[in-house]
């Protein structure tokens, strides 16, 4: 069993007790606990369920890698799923609950699949649910959606807040170990500005535990030293439990730090997401030790050499009384060591290579321990925990040999650099044959804007396997780093590191390599998914040869931990089984983030009130307080209609609608887009960008004009004003405004670069509104201050003026086919002019209108609005606006797009009226049926409804469609059938688009 | 239980960056060659400071003049010479190839001010706030979380954000968010 020794523990406060829950149980651990330390040390050995098989799981290792020991965490609005006990600091009051067992953790029911495992073969999701196709989503799915998963889904909404920070440093240091810090001060030392991030709550990685000794000293003083010698520099900043997430193009990099996680509740932010702009990167992000292949290599107490001297050596548990080490390398003699020397029992060092000669070995030896060399694990016994395990000769098919009995099993297949980051940005990787791992190859590494290396790795992550090389080789990174940053590296002497002369290892895939089939299909290669030698072999025989393929068919390295641990060691069974080399079966390919980040960090600031930015016109707050019912247009809010009480919606729009025709009406068009373009070639340049002349338009004119793109379809509409000799005032549409700026920029300064024309986006600068209905003029009289009478402002004409005292530039247009003036004021004094027109309107019958009324007004008029007629794929001629296409220019943008065969051609869909006969309202969208069916036996279709609407003022339904030769069959009646399931088929009456005023009689007073 | 806990923050009020939002800023958009000799001109009479470097901003009192991109300058004045100010501009810069706006009334003006205000800054935009990127005498046009945004420092603790007035209310919210206690980095 696992339990907390009397004494040890470097990362403890023994002093400071933290009480927390597993499963509802009481447990006690010490300050400086992880979650999983704190478990092995109250002896819960078994902390979930595995994915498929729903096979006991235990902790395995004591790092970012671990795949097994993911719990429920926290409840209510700190509730996150899937968090790993092993980078879980405890802290009083964690409430952890395990994953993937039902009911219970210990009586589980779906650990039934384990004793079919058999028939679950790699494949088997694909090979058995094939047939019929909707039992896929009926019955199958639901079945292995409630059977398989880890945890659950969050319920309550996230009770912490997130923030991102923005960074430019010129070397980002990744990884706080003995490589980190010693990169760091080589780097800070050169005068660069350093960024060090550290993904624990502790600096110096592994170098303690492993008793290395740098510059003479213990790791430990030599760190805290060094740790010290960087605070004290100015140019250098350290941040710990900050994970270096990604690496991106052009020196972009993500750090996830964790601010709040081991202190809930004390009103920092949770988590920062650290954005980082660095001239250049340096990964030291250090080594993950392999797991053994043997049969049984999953019960709970098989665990990571390594991690049984973390949890030893840090937190003062000692993982089982008698541990057994397996392993093909020295590094594991150190497990074994510190076992012994911490009391506890080691019966045997099983070594997989023939001979274990060298200084680990020996000192093993010279305390007493047994080595076994040419010797490994055939099978492990136990349930839920390890009991024993039975020995067996390497070199054989795993005929047992003795049984030894133990509680632990201490396993090693060899380090692994991490070389995720390095990876992301496509640095490339070499197999180092003689340490049976890839590293990253230093000629290859990821480039950037000028194709020069931006990364840089250092200490163990590039491959340096002992503390001297590790020393060395950080410093020569750090140094190099700061050269190619742009610095001038001090030249001083690496520190020097000291550790044991280890003996080479040796690969091992399979132990025994012999072992048949029944041994292999108990050998685990990915904890978390359930993969085993025997299910990577099955997919080599069957074709998937490519370990991409491999991966997806098998599963292997999915889910949180991205196989981490199994990826070495699936993709080398796998080039076994294809009979290839290991580097030509190559890697699957690692990606950003390293392990999961919230996703609380990604949105950063961005929630509640900050989700998104609302745009609010200067009148904004008098339509909240006066029943407005807003809708989002654009990124603005506007309001669609305004409510009284007592009355919906429809009533609101309805009583607008009649108002605006029959006595005034006021609506804030403050978010139409205004466009001041200007200077010796704007005529010119609004001639290309239009589609009818602009250039001719006489001073204090306004003419209506279409925008298309180079394709020839519509983009935007709008009307544009002659403001004097060289300038013109173009008005766009609501989410317009941004976008054709743009456009007008981007034809400017990337194609007709020498023309000379100056655009400026004025539309906030000014509150605009329309004033509309037969009383409009009488209000703006009363109001004073210029003439807007008809001789003297027409129709299509504008003016600037005083109305009411307040300056204005005042246009006579109409989008409501009523009389109506667009009044232009200053955005600062647009709620007072607003204010203004509603108390001196009230005796005209004055009344704000939302949206939908102006939608119905230019509906009836026959007006069409782009994003309802227009999607992306309508011409101007399609909508009848031939006549805004000018015969006399060259060109413009679209012209040629235009005269293409299909634009031309007679059947395309041509704007029209729709009454429905019945005086219904059709669905907007509703697509019209004719004869016959298409090659995919659907019904035929002969047009649809772009825009449909209650007209209160014909007291019946309009709509406008487009229809295949629509304005050549006036008078017909066709089909539009309904989807709501009725069966039921609407008759609309082919009509002419312009329901209301044909003559345009109204709007021209 | 763990959500009763509570750890001391490391707030301290002198530490605290202050938000608040201005009054109306007068802000002129100027488009012309800026190395013409009648602008430079124009401007020194205006304003009363050089045509700024690129990326760099002129500031006198309540004045200045903001290089905005290579034939754009902002002209910062009272908001209440806006309109006279822009005649005057167009006036001295006629012959020439220009665009002069009034957009004084289509921004939003902020200023915070605390020992930490880079910070405040640098959760929001992506531009290098840093003393070696940024500082008193330099604008960045940038963005700030989801919206455009320009800004400059008047001095070592004190920053001016601008904004579309649309976005107003976004912004001082985002700014004070930002701002929050508890937050410190203490990164620059």
């Amino acid at each position: 069993m696992s339990t907390r020794l009397s004494s040890g523990g470097r990362l403890l406060d023994r002093s400071r007790a933290v009480d927390f829950t597993f499963n509802g149980k009481r447990l006690r651990g010490f300050e400086g606990d992880t979650l999983a330390s704190a478990l092995l040390a109250n002896n819960q050995t078994l902390v979930g369920r595995s994915f498929k098989y729903h096979r006991p799981r235990g902790i395995v290792a004591s790092g970012a890698e671990e795949p097994n020991a993911l719990v429920n965490l926290s409840q209510g609005g700190r509730f996150e799923p899937n968090q790993r006990t092993t980078t879980t600091e405890l802290f009083q009051g964690l409430a952890a609950t395990s994953q993937n067992h039902w009911p219970s953790l210990e009586f589980d029911v779906g650990v039934l699949n384990n004793y079919v495992s058999r028939l679950l073969p790699a494949g088997f999701y694909y090979k058995t649910f094939m047939a019929p196709r909707a039992a896929w989503k009926h019955v199958f799915e639901p079945i292995i959606r409630h059977s398989a998963g880890l945890g659950k889904a969050p319920r309550d909404r996230d009770a912490d807040r997130y923030e991102h920070f923005n960074v430019h440093v010129d070397v980002l240091i990744v990884g706080g170990g003995v490589a980190g810090l010693q990169a760091a001060r080589a780097v800070g030392a050169a005068g660069a500005s350093v960024l060090l991030v550290e993904q624990t709550a502790h600096w110096g990685g592994r170098a303690p535990v492993d008793g290395a000794e740098i510059d003479g000293k213990p790791a430990v003083d030599w760190i805290n030293s060094a740790v010290q010698d960087l605070e004290s520099m100015d140019n250098v900043r350290l941040r710990r439990r900050c994970m270096g997430a990604g690496v991106y193009d052009h020196g972009y990099a993500l750090a996830y730090e964790r601010i709040a996680d081991h202190i809930p509740g004390n009103d920092q932010p949770r988590h920062r997401l650290w954005r980082i702009r660095a001239r250049q990167i340096v990964t030291a992000t250090g080594a993950i030790e392999r797991p053994l292949s043997f049969a049984g290599n999953d019960i709970p107490g098989v665990m990571l050499a390594s991690a049984v001297r973390d949890y030893l050596t840090n937190w003062g548990v000692s993982p089982g009384d008698r541990t057994v080490v397996v392993t093909n390398n020295d590094d594991a003699y150190r497990t074994a060591i510190a076992l012994k020397e911490a009391g506890l029992d080691v019966p045997v060092i099983l070594d997989a290579r023939p001979e274990a000669t060298g200084a680990l070995p020996d000192r093993a030896r010279a305390i007493g321990i047994r080595v076994a060399s040419g010797r490994g694990v055939a099978t492990v016994k136990g349930g839920r925990i390890v009991t024993g395990v039975t020995v067996c000769a390497q070199a054989g098919e795993g005929a047992p040999l003795e049984q030894i009995d133990c509680d632990a099993v201490a396993m090693s297949g060899g380090w692994s650099p991490v070389v995720h980051l390095w990876s992301h940005c496509a640095g490339k990787l070499n197999w180092d044959p003689a340490n049976a791992h890839f590293r990253p190859d230093p000629y290859r590494a990821p480039t950037n804007q000028s194709g020069e290396g931006f990364v840089k790795t250092a200490g163990i992550a590039s491959g340096a396997m002992s503390t001297a090389e590790v020393m060395e080789d950080a410093d020569a990174a750090g140094k190099a780093a700061a050269k190619a940053a742009g610095f001038t590296a001090k030249r001083t002497a690496a520190p020097k590191g000291n550790s044991e002369v280890e003996q080479p290892m040796a690969p091992v895939w399979v132990m025994p390599q012999g072992a048949g089939i029944r041994k292999r299909m108990k050998m685990w290669l990915d904890y978390q998914n359930d993969v085993k030698v025997s299910d990577v072999q099955l997919a080599a025989r069957e074709g998937f040869e490519s370990v991409e393929h491999a991966k997806r068919y098998t599963t292997l390295g999915m889910a949180t931990d991205q196989g981490k641990l199994s990826n070495i060691n699936g993709l080398a069974v796998l080039s076994q089984s294809l009979n290839a080399d290991i580097p030509q079966v190559g890697t699957t390919t690692f990606r950003p983030p390293y392990t999961p980040i919230s996703m609380g960090s990604i949105g950063g600031e961005a929630r509640g009130a900050l989700f998104q930015p609302v745009r609010q016109t200067p009148i904004h707050d008098w339509h909240s307080a006066n029943g407005a019912y807003f809708e989002p247009v654009g990124q603005w809010r506007r309001p669609y209609c305004y409510q009284r009480t007592g009355e919906s919606v429809e009533q609101a729009v309805h009583r607008e609608v009649k108002n605006a025709r029959q006595a005034i009406g006021v609506l804030d068009a403050s978010t139409l887009g205004k466009i001041i373009v200007k200077g010796p070639d704007a005529g010119k340049f609004l001639d290309m960008l239009y589609t009818n002349m602009m250039s001719n338009l006489a001073i204090g004119k306004c003419r209506y004009g279409l925008m298309c793109s180079e394709n020839g379809f519509l983009i935007d509409d709008g009307v544009v004003a002659r403001l004097d000799d060289d300038t013109w005032l173009c008005h766009t549409t609501t989410g317009g405004a941004e976008r054709i700026h743009g456009w007008m920029e981007d034809w400017l300064q990337c194609e007709w670069w020498d023309w000379q024309v100056y655009t400026a986006n004025v539309t906030e600068q000014f509150a605009q509104i329309a004033v509309v209905g037969p009383n409009a003029r009488k209000l703006l009289e009363k109001l004073g201050g210029m003439d807007v009478s008809k001789p003297t402002l027409p129709f299509m004409q504008w003016a600037d003026g005083t109305i009411g005292g307040f300056d204005a530039r005042v246009f006579r247009i109409s989008f409501s086919g009523e009389l109506s003036f667009e009044i232009a004021v200053p955005a600062e004094q647009g709620a007072a002019f607003w204010d203004a027109l509603v108390a001196a309107g009230e005796e005209f019958g004055l009344m704000p209108y939302g949206t939908e009324c102006l939608h119905v007004l230019r509906a009836e008029k026959g007006f069409i609005m782009i994003g309802d007629e227009t999607d992306g794929t309508i011409i101007p001629h399609d909508l009848g606006l031939g006549w805004a296409i000018s015969k006399k220019k060259a060109d413009y943008l679209g012209k040629r797009a235009q005269e293409r065969s299909h634009m031309t051609d007679s059947a395309r869909w041509k704007l029209v009226g729709l009454e429905t006969l019945d005086g219904s309202v059709i669905p907007d969208g509703a697509y019209a049926v004719g004869v016959g069916q298409n090659a995919n036996g659907q019904r035929n279709t002969i047009g649809r409804v772009t825009s449909s609407y209650f007209s209160p003022t014909l007291g019946r339904g309009i709509a406008m469609g487009l229809v295949e030769h629509g304005p050549d069959r006036i008078g017909e009646t066709i089909d539009f059938p309904t989807i709501d399931g009725t069966g039921t088929v609407i008759k609309a009456k082919i009509v002419d688009p312009v329901f209301y005023d044909k003559a345009g009689e109204k709007q021209d007073v | 239980m763990s959500e009763t806990l509570s750890v001391p923050g490391q707030a301290s009020t002198a530490d605290r960056v202050t938000v608040s939002q201005s009054g109306p800023r007068g802000m002129i958009s100027v488009r012309c060659d800026l190395g013409g000799s009648k602008l430079a001109a124009a401007m020194s009479k205006l304003a009363g400071v050089d045509i700024p470097e690129p990326g760099g901003i002129n500031l006198k009192g309540p004045n200045g003049l903001a290089w905005m991109s290579p034939d754009e300058l902002l002209v910062l004045g009272s908001y209440e010479n806006a309109v006279t100010d822009a005649e005057t501009l167009r006036k001295a810069l006629h012959g020439t190839h220009h665009l002069v706006a009034n957009v004084s009334d289509a921004r939003a003006v902020f200023r915070l001010e605390g020992a930490l205000v880079r910070e405040v800054l640098a959760k929001l935009t992506p531009a290098d706030v840093s003393p070696a990127g940024f500082g008193p005498g330099q604008i960045r046009r940038s963005r700030l979380a989801q919206v455009a945004g320009a800004f400059w420092m008047p001095d070592a603790t004190t920053a001016e954000v601008v904004c579309f007035r649309s976005v107003g209310v976004y912004m001082l919210e985002l700014l004070t968010n930002a701002a929050r206690p508890g937050a410190e980095v203490r990164f620059f």
